[in-house]
């Protein structure tokens, strides 16, 4: 049996929700009923990132992952592997090539073509315990910062290294901090903003979750680069575990000298606040974030003046994203050169991305800029669902495009995303299948930002409504080929016109479709069809009375509780009433449910 | 003054610096549509309307919140601009009730003018609009929520003339209202009804409620005056029809008070035409009050007044003057009181 | 105050007075008063926001702007439960508008509605991060993940 060993457990909010917490307590037991206290440490940890296979559990330093781990399994895992030093071989990850259980971490695919810079303690220390962070070398940067660097050097490392906002715009912050440092004033604000709002994202709130300590540091750094002694952690209330852990952080960065006055006896003040957004996409934007944190509605306003000169309550403000910010302890200690080296020539450093949607292994993955598309849903992701085939990967959010097969092979970095109808941004990877229809798709994402919308401007406001309006139209088949006409000059218009990142951004969606999958549309349009199968208005299921062996299963499956028959007839579909779910066509065993 | 030299539509101009893209157009007869804009209030490039092109620039900036730069070429009527334009028009088109002919705003309506001027016709986007109730409980201003194109303007001259903040947006996204809290009728809030959100919106969705049906602007002869109400003299429009005030309308270059008036003088000349206004003196005899002539009466007054200043001494009269009356009429009324009564007892109503 | 007037005052507008006490000196204090007063009250009714315009003196009307702008906020009473339908992309393309339908059906009411008996409240939200277990609800904050539209009657039951 290893001496000292650790098992951490995934405490993410994608573990939790699969029942991560009570294992903690079952694990807690069990080890003191086996008398090993002393050897063995239960820490509860952040994201692990493999979501899709959660609750996963991490044993060091064997390096040992279990997944998809219950409660009855504890004992086993205590008894074989913490004990016996012998791998529990059902709870191990089958590799999706040789279907082997792979027993060593690092070799499992979906983390050994990753890069963890960000997310290096993520997963591995405890984000309520402050000496976890310490001891893997925390607040060493802000300690070089205050001791050995002067403000403008701390610049000119960031501008070097490359880093460029995560936030999805991709503007250097180097340069970024310059504007607001050389802006003269009494009071200036640096703010980090962790509204993460794209559906289908969780960079950010993995980051905090799991490793808060950093965002801090980071956050520490900036302050003392651009002379701001109040910072504010701009944070969705949707992610309660988020504030919880940060929040816990800062006091205990309080207590250890991090933050408040005098930091390290350097004579650098610094204080840092935690805002509880209050749901609103919109709120992302950097003029709409501070009106938010000024108590006003989160409507946008127009720039200039840039924050760095006119930010929140008129003074020069500095907002970057959660990932930006984290970024920054690892290029301070480690260097501007070393950080260079990762990425491509104009986009530098890694990326974190949320996988998510019909790929294999769903989940929080970090690669370094200029890995391709392919990598990172076939090599990381494992592939598509079901044996599938793969139809679109949705980049970027609502701001974003779905990209085709072809592109796969697409690098990942600002501009080549950017050419190609998609972007970055915050860094939602969302692959769809054969199942999935690109209109409404497009639908989905512009029903978004019209929800989204804080109603200002007139093009974003009322266009998004109507671009909502012709593709619904279009996935009900009552829609003619001039209105994909309609549509492509409407989200130009939206495009070109609307006052802020929202509005001028939320056409992608649709001109990424209309791009790639225009023939999608015209088969709603033209033929009324939809080829994935989804737009109910265009289904029909029905029973074949040959087939059927009037078993009941599907009228005993069915939700809307509208299919008829018994032993002596056969099952019928009340039309009226069924909602098209297809649940009878997935539980018949007979193949007696079509679909048309 | 630093001049900035810039090219609109190829024609190259001096503007100061500091001056909008808008202004600049303005300044040179260059017609720019707006409909958010106002240059009594805080600009917040809302509508989009106004949006130009620009050499060098992303998309298409508004005008009316970009500044002008040294060198900056603009182009204002160029087929991108103004395809832009027609849609923006279009969408709000589309989300408003088409009830023109009898619609209190018609002649004076901004998003018909522009409507007509870009060949809007309100065909190009079906779907919803908005339907909501129309406030008209209060006898002073119709307001009806869906002929709002949202521009803000009313929310900030109640905010930033008034300083009242009765208005404000709620919810988002294409279910944006203005209206007071709650979107309760006017009288129900804390509106006093100065008016002064009809002064600026530039559709049919808040009106005077007394002019409804009473003439059109074009048959209509706007005679500016001061206001007789009180001492402030702000002055105003009155709205002439066949030589009849049908209401009053604010005139932007009134050098007191600019669009700004309360709600008497806005609202109050409906008592020109009163039934129940005094014509002539009248005179109390046997308890029933005949009207008579101005000699009879300022006599009888006169004769009063002496003889309680004979019996009574001159303190036992007093004055009370009016805000109603100019300055100068306040000053005869005390100078009366003083000189030709003989005592100091003089007051006026906007003592207080 | 007289041991009977104590008795009249609502512990909830004491606790309301705390709050707004303790954002008195802050910068910026709207939101934050909002949330805390949602969680004393359980939703923002009339009263609360008069009061907390009249202690701020921020207009009723820019309070009313605010909190019909941002999801959080409710101007109405919540059902005993509340569930939160994920309609997140990664939800989306995982069959959540299928769940929702469901849901729809089964408990009769729409989007931001509360059943009659008071039950359950039915929202959707943007997203809840759960992406990996698409598609999801929450009741209550417990998440339901890896849902099947004939899975809903069953989880429903759980909940009185």
């Amino acid at each position: 049996m290893a001496e000292n060993q650790k098992i951490l457990v995934c405490a993410g909010t994608g573990c939790a929700s699969s029942g991560a917490l009570p294992i903690i307590d079952i694990l807690k037991e069990e080890i003191k009923r086996q008398g090993l206290e002393e050897t063995v440490t239960i820490v509860g940890t952040g994201c692990q990132g493999f979501c899709e296979k959660g609750p996963t559990i991490v044993i060091e330093p064997q390096h040992v992952l279990y997944t998809r781990v219950q409660g009855e399994d504890i004992a086993e895992i205590v008894a074989s592997d913490v004990m016996k030093g012998e791998r529990v071989e059902r709870l191990l990850l089958l590799d999706t090539e040789t279907q082997k259980p792979v027993t060593k971490m690092s070799d499992i695919r979906f983390f050994a073509k990753q890069h963890r810079i960000v997310l290096k303690n993520c997963g591995v220390i405890d984000p309520q315990r402050i000496q976890d962070y310490t001891a893997r070398d925390g607040y060493k940067a802000l300690e070089k910062v205050l001791k050995e660097m002067k403000p403008n050097e701390v610049i000119e490392e960031v501008k070097k290294s490359g880093l460029r906002g995560r936030g999805g715009a991709g503007f250097p912050t180097g340069l970024k901090w310059s504007f607001c440092q050389q802006t003269p004033s009494d009071k200036k604000y640096i703010i980090c903003n962790a509204d993460e709002g794209d559906p289908g994202a969780f960079m950010d709130r993995s980051v905090l979750e799991g490793d808060p300590h950093s965002v801090i540091e980071g956050m520490l750094i900036g302050a003392f680069a651009m002379g701001v002694d109040e910072g504010y952690v701009y944070c969705r209330a949707e992610y309660p575990l988020a504030i919880k852990h940060l929040s816990i952080a800062i006091k205990q960065a309080e207590e250890a000298g991090f933050l408040g006055d005098n930091i390290l006896n350097s004579g650098f003040n610094f204080r840092l606040k935690v805002f509880a957004g209050a749901g609103a996409f919109v709120c992302g934007e950097e003029t709409a974030l501070m009106a938010s944190i000024e108590g006003k509605r989160g409507m946008p306003r127009v720039r200039p003046p840039f924050p760095a000169v006119s930010g929140l309550w008129g003074k020069p403000t500095n907002i970057n994203n959660v990932e930006t910010w984290s970024n920054i302890p690892h290029i301070i200690r480690h260097g501007a050169e070393w950080y260079a080296q990762f990425g491509t020539e104009k986009s530098k450093g890694t990326k974190i991305f949320a996988l998510t949607g019909k790929v294999n292994n769903t989940g929080l993955v970090e690669v370094p800029m200029g890995t391709t598309l392919r990598e990172i849903i076939f090599d990381i992701g494992g592939g598509i669902q079901n044996g599938k085939a793969f139809k679109a990967v949705q980049i970027g959010g609502p701001s974003g495009g779905c990209l085709p097969e072809n592109m796969l092979d697409l690098s990942v970095d600002y501009e080549t995303l950017t050419n190609a109808g998609a972007m970055v941004g915050s860094g939602g990877l969302v692959i769809m299948d054969e199942t999935t229809c690109m209109v409404d798709i497009a639908r989905f994402f512009v029903n978004f930002s019209q929800k989204e919308s804080c109603g200002k401007c007139t093009p974003c406001r009322e266009g998004n409504k109507r671009m909502y309006d012709i593709l619904d139209k279009i996935t009900k088949g009552e829609g003619k080929i001039e209105d994909l006409d309609t549509l492509e000059n409407l989200a130009l218009t939206i495009k070109e016109t609307s006052l802020c990142g929202l509005g001028q951004n939320a056409p992608n969606p649709v001109l990424a479709t209309l791009k790639y999958f225009r023939h999608e549309f015209e088969a709603h349009i033209l033929e009324h069809k939809c080829p994935a199968h989804v737009c109910s208005a265009l289904l029909s299921y029905a029973i074949d009375a040959d087939k059927c062996k009037k078993c009941g299963l599907c009228a005993k499956n069915c939700p809307a509780n509208c299919i008829k028959g018994d032993k002596n007839t056969p099952y019928v579909i009340n039309q009226d009433e069924c909602i098209k779910c297809g649940t009878c066509l997935d539980k018949c065993k007979f193949g007696a449910v079509t679909r048309s | 003054m630093e001049w900035f030299t810039i090219t609109i539509d190829g024609r190259e101009v001096s503007v100061p610096k500091g001056t909008t893209v808008l202004e600049a157009c303005r300044m040179n007869n260059i017609p720019i549509p707006t409909l958010c804009h106002d240059p009594e209030l805080t600009p917040s490039g809302a509508c989009r309307l106004c949006v130009v092109q620009i050499e060098g620039m992303r998309n298409l900036p508004p005008s009316c919140v970009t500044q002008v730069a040294q060198g900056m070429k603009i182009e204002t009527q160029n087929p991108k601009v103004r395809a832009a334009r027609k849609t923006i028009l279009e969408l709000l088109v589309a989300n408003h009730p088409l009830d023109c002919m009898t619609c209190e705003k018609m002649g004076n309506c901004s998003l018909a003018e522009y409507a007509y001027e870009y060949g809007v016709k309100g065909d190009v986007f079906a779907g919803e609009k908005r339907d909501l109730p129309v406030d008209d409980a209060n006898p002073f201003i119709i307001r009806d929520p869906n002929k709002c194109i949202l521009c803000g303007k009313c929310i900030k001259a109640c905010t930033e003339i008034q300083g009242k903040s009765r208005l404000d947006f709620s919810f988002r996204g294409f279910n944006t209202q203005v209206g007071p809290a709650y979107n309760i009728p006017l009288n129900e809030s804390d509106c006093d009804f100065c008016g002064s959100c009809v002064s600026v919106c530039p559709v049919g969705a808040l009106t005077e409620k007394q002019m409804a049906g009473k003439g059109r602007p074009w048959e209509v002869t706007k005679v500016q005056t001061t206001c007789p109400f009180c001492g402030v003299g702000c002055n105003f429009d009155l709205n002439v029809k066949d030589g009849k005030v049908i209401g009053v309308t604010s005139n932007p270059q009134a050098p007191v008070n600019g669009k700004a008036l309360c709600v008497k003088g806005r609202f109050g000349m409906d008592m020109i035409y009163s039934s129940r206004r005094i014509t002539t003196p009248l005179i109390r005899k046997d308890g029933v009050l005949v009207p008579a002539e101005w000699d009879e009466a300022l006599d009888l007054v006169a004769s009063k007044f002496r003889e309680i200043k004979d019996a009574y001494g001159a303190n036992a009269l007093a004055s009370l003057s009016s805000a109603h009356c100019t300055n100068e009429e306040n000053y005869l009324m005390q100078k009366f009181m003083r000189a030709v009564i003989g005592t100091n007892n003089v007051d006026h109503c906007a003592r207080t | 105050m007289c041991t009977a007037c104590e008795d009249l005052v609502d512990p909830k507008e004491i606790k309301l007075d705390e709050i707004i006490a303790k954002y008195q000196n802050e910068k910026g204090p709207l939101i934050p008063i909002l949330q805390e007063a949602q969680e004393v009250y359980g939703y923002l009714p009339a009263h609360v926001l008069k009061h907390i315009s009249k202690a701020t003196r921020i207009p009723l009307s820019r309070i009313y702007g605010v909190v019909t702008f941002y999801a959080q906020f409710r101007l109405t009473p919540v059902g005993r439960n509340l569930i939160n339908v994920c309609m997140g992309t990664a939800c989306h393309v995982r069959g959540g508008a299928k769940v929702l339908e469901t849901l729809e059906k089964e408990l009769k009411i729409k989007d931001g509605a509360t059943t009659e008996d008071g039950r359950f409240t039915l929202e959707i939200v943007a997203c809840i991060g759960a992406c990996g277990l698409a598609p999801v609800i929450s009741i209550n904050n417990e998440v339901h993940g890896r849902l099947l539209p004939e899975k809903i009657a069953g989880i429903l039951a759980k909940y009185e």
